[in-house]
């Protein structure tokens, strides 16, 4: 039953104008990743008031592709460059780094391109099969149980994210607090205005993204005084052949990254941990365990196989729940909202053609998308030769242009540059941004969910436990919340030396 | 670090106060409808203050030497920050309430002249090559959001004179 829609989709996704558009996607989406201080997720941001003219399938094909590039994108930089571009992309640079000093670059390229279609085919074959039957049991929650996920989603960056705790939850109630500034929808009445006209429109989670990821970015960037010094592509046909005549062996690798990729990565900040998890897993199961660090292909297989099997199961919960599990997830549900769709469960039933030409578009993306960075490698590494002073002010006319095409209003120019300081300051003092924006995001649907729930029960908090299903989620949620205070005790418990606090 | 922590969670409690302030306001308890405006907000800034009190706690038994930012560290950074708050103010002016206090120029001119001065003062590349680029990347930028997607940008004198 599901390979009508699935038929349908491809119907929809390899029109020509959504090929071209995949194309157009991945070949910026490659660039973006290339670039320091742009990333998926502020490059999504940018582009998105291009798409508003756009039919809304288009639109997110446009978009996802830009992901799938910008994921290809970081691997370019982590190889050749010794620079992850995004943060799980820095396993990559373990092992991929040094294979690209040994002249090796373009085995390890190609290494790393594959597995990314590896984990990203694994994780959208699942997502093919799994979607419809999560999005049918959604489409049964009730407020109370939207709360309990999202209060899942939330705990889970603070048990699972790593990282100070405290910092995790700081981060995300202040993304909450800017979320709640502004008109109320509920009662009309205007919060923590102070009477400035100016905050009445509230913070938009798109500027935050440009700001946090962009601006701060750079600033951090230019702060560890950038030298690019490039390893040679040595990108050859042959080479490429010759390195899938190996791959095959690492079998295990890819399947245990896939798994692991789309395990960590449907919950919210997964692909980073999932990357460092394949990598340890690997290094541990490997026979030439000594080697890993040194230039082992197979220590690129197993980070960036896990890193798009994760990058790709975040669109799961945006899809079927409306809940985006990564900020690039988060900017693409805004362009959904943007562009008169309501994301959720109904999205499966009400706009069958959008959601169906997506899934599809993610397997042609991807097929388009290896076939494009392994023609273009040399190309994509040449962009980073351009000089720094070239670069950095381009950037910055980028991000404002696209902060300021959000809205056509200049304040929200000034609130990119203050996001900016604002991002500077959290990365250097361990701040974690994803949940900021996440909250940033959610924030509204989050107080509505809370509210309906408190109405349907006349103020109980208890409806949060007595229903089944919002239950356990709950429960699952407290636990993670309490996870940082039970970690400790636990380890005395089995003798263990809690590891002291990095200063 | 120890100083940068101190400072982040004491403006964050600061901010927790603001928003705890404005919330009794609204009121925080259950209107005739269910919970007030202020309901939420409240208890998202008690949760925040609370946190930043113990990060504070954290902060004053850690025993950090390492400095937020060297001196070294902060000149490039603000060799960035500085001429793009410059981009931005050029862009738009600076407009106070009612009265404006420097018109703006517009997107275009605004990021030409940040372009330019970028590259020749911070970077010292050639005055050809900051002319062709400085130039080149307004007028690519004029074409692809204003023409080929329709997405005006703010302009300035230099566009009305040009009848744009």
């Amino acid at each position: 039953m599901g390979f009508e829609n699935l038929f349908l989709g491809f119907s929809i996704a390899i029109t020509p104008f959504n090929l071209f558009v995949a194309v157009m996607g991945i070949l910026l989406g490659t660039i973006i990743g290339v670039l320091p201080g742009l990333g998926g997720a502020n490059g999504v941001a940018i582009l998105l008031p291009l798409t508003f003219t756009m039919p809304p399938t288009s639109a997110i094909i446009l978009l996802t592709s830009l992901y799938w590039g910008a994921l290809f994108g970081g691997a370019i930089t982590s190889i050749l460059f010794n620079i992850p571009g995004e943060p799980w992309s820095v396993a990559t640079t373990f092992d991929g780094y040094p294979l690209a000093r040994q002249g090796k670059g373009g085995q390890a390229l190609t290494a790393a391109f594959t597995s990314s279609f590896v984990g990203a085919l694994f994780s959208i074959v699942l997502i093919t099969l799994f979607a419809p039957l999560l999005a049918e049991i959604a489409l049964k929650f009730g407020p109370p149980e939207f709360f309990a996920i999202q209060l899942l989603t939330f705990s889970s960056f603070v048990g699972l994210g790593g990282g100070n705790p405290l910092k995790s939850l700081v981060s995300i109630l202040f993304g909450f607090i800017l979320a709640a500034v502004g008109l109320d929808i509920v009662t009309g009445q205007l919060r923590m205005t102070f009477g400035v006209t100016e905050l009445m429109k509230g913070f938009d989670f798109i500027i935050a993204v440009i700001g946090l990821f962009g601006i701060g970015e750079i600033l951090l960037s230019v702060e560890e005084g950038l030298s690019f010094q490039g390893a040679a592509t040595g990108m050859k046909l042959t080479v490429v052949l010759d390195t899938w005549k190996i791959l095959p062996r690492y079998w295990r690798t890819f399947v245990r990254g896939s798994f692991i990729g789309f395990w960590m990565g449907f919950k919210p900040g997964g692909a980073t941990p999932a990357s460092f998890m394949s990598y340890a897993f690997a290094k541990r199961f490997s026979p030439r365990a000594e080697n890993f660090g040194k230039g082992e292909l197979e220590g690129v297989v197993a980070p960036e196989t896990a890193a798009h099997a994760a990058g790709v199961a975040a669109m799961l919960p945006m899809l079927t729940l409306g809940i985006p599990g990564s900020p690039t997830a988060a900017v693409m549900l805004g362009g959904l909202i943007i562009w008169g769709l309501q994301p959720g469960p109904m999205l499966f039933v009400e706009k069958p053609d959008f959601v169906w030409g997506l899934i599809a578009s993610m397997y042609t993306g991807n097929i388009l998308g290896v076939l494009i960075v392994l023609a273009f490698v040399p190309f994509f590494a040449a962009i980073l030769r351009i000089p720094f002073a070239i670069l950095t002010p381009l950037i910055v006319v980028v991000c404002a242009v696209g902060s300021y095409a959000v809205h056509n209003s200049m304040i929200d120019v000034w609130y990119m540059l203050i996001f900016g300081v604002i991002g500077y300051v959290f990365k250097k003092l361990d701040y974690p941004l994803a949940p900021l924006v996440l909250a940033l995001v959610l924030g509204d649907l989050a107080e509505n969910a809370l509210r309906q729930s408190l109405i349907m029960s006349q103020g109980s908090l208890a409806i949060f436990f007595t229903r089944p299903i919002a239950g356990a989620i709950t429960g699952v949620a407290l636990l993670f919340f309490a996870l940082p205070l039970l970690t400790p005790g636990w380890r005395r418990l089995r003798g263990a030396r809690a590891p002291s606090p990095r200063a | 670090m120890r100083v940068a922590d101190l400072v982040t969670a004491a403006a964050f409690i600061l901010l927790g106060a603001v928003v705890i302030a404005d919330a009794l306001r609204l009121g925080v308890g259950w209107g005739s409808d269910g919970p007030k405006s202020g309901f939420f907000p409240f208890w998202l800034a008690v949760f925040m203050v609370a946190a930043s009190a113990l990060i504070v706690l954290q902060a004053v038994r850690e025993r950090s030497r390492r400095p937020f930012v060297t001196r070294e560290q902060l000149r490039p950074v603000l060799a960035v920050l500085l001429p793009a708050t410059g981009l931005v103010v050029l862009t738009g002016g600076i407009t106070i309430g009612e009265t404006r206090l420097l018109p703006g120029l517009g997107l275009y001119v605004a990021s030409a002249l940040y372009l330019a001065f970028y590259m020749r003062w911070v970077g010292h590349h050639a005055w050809l090559t900051t002319a062709l680029l400085s130039l080149g990347i307004p007028l690519a930028t004029f074409i692809i959001f204003e023409r080929w997607f329709l997405v005006p940008m703010p302009k300035g004198p230099l566009e009305a004179w040009l009848g744009f």
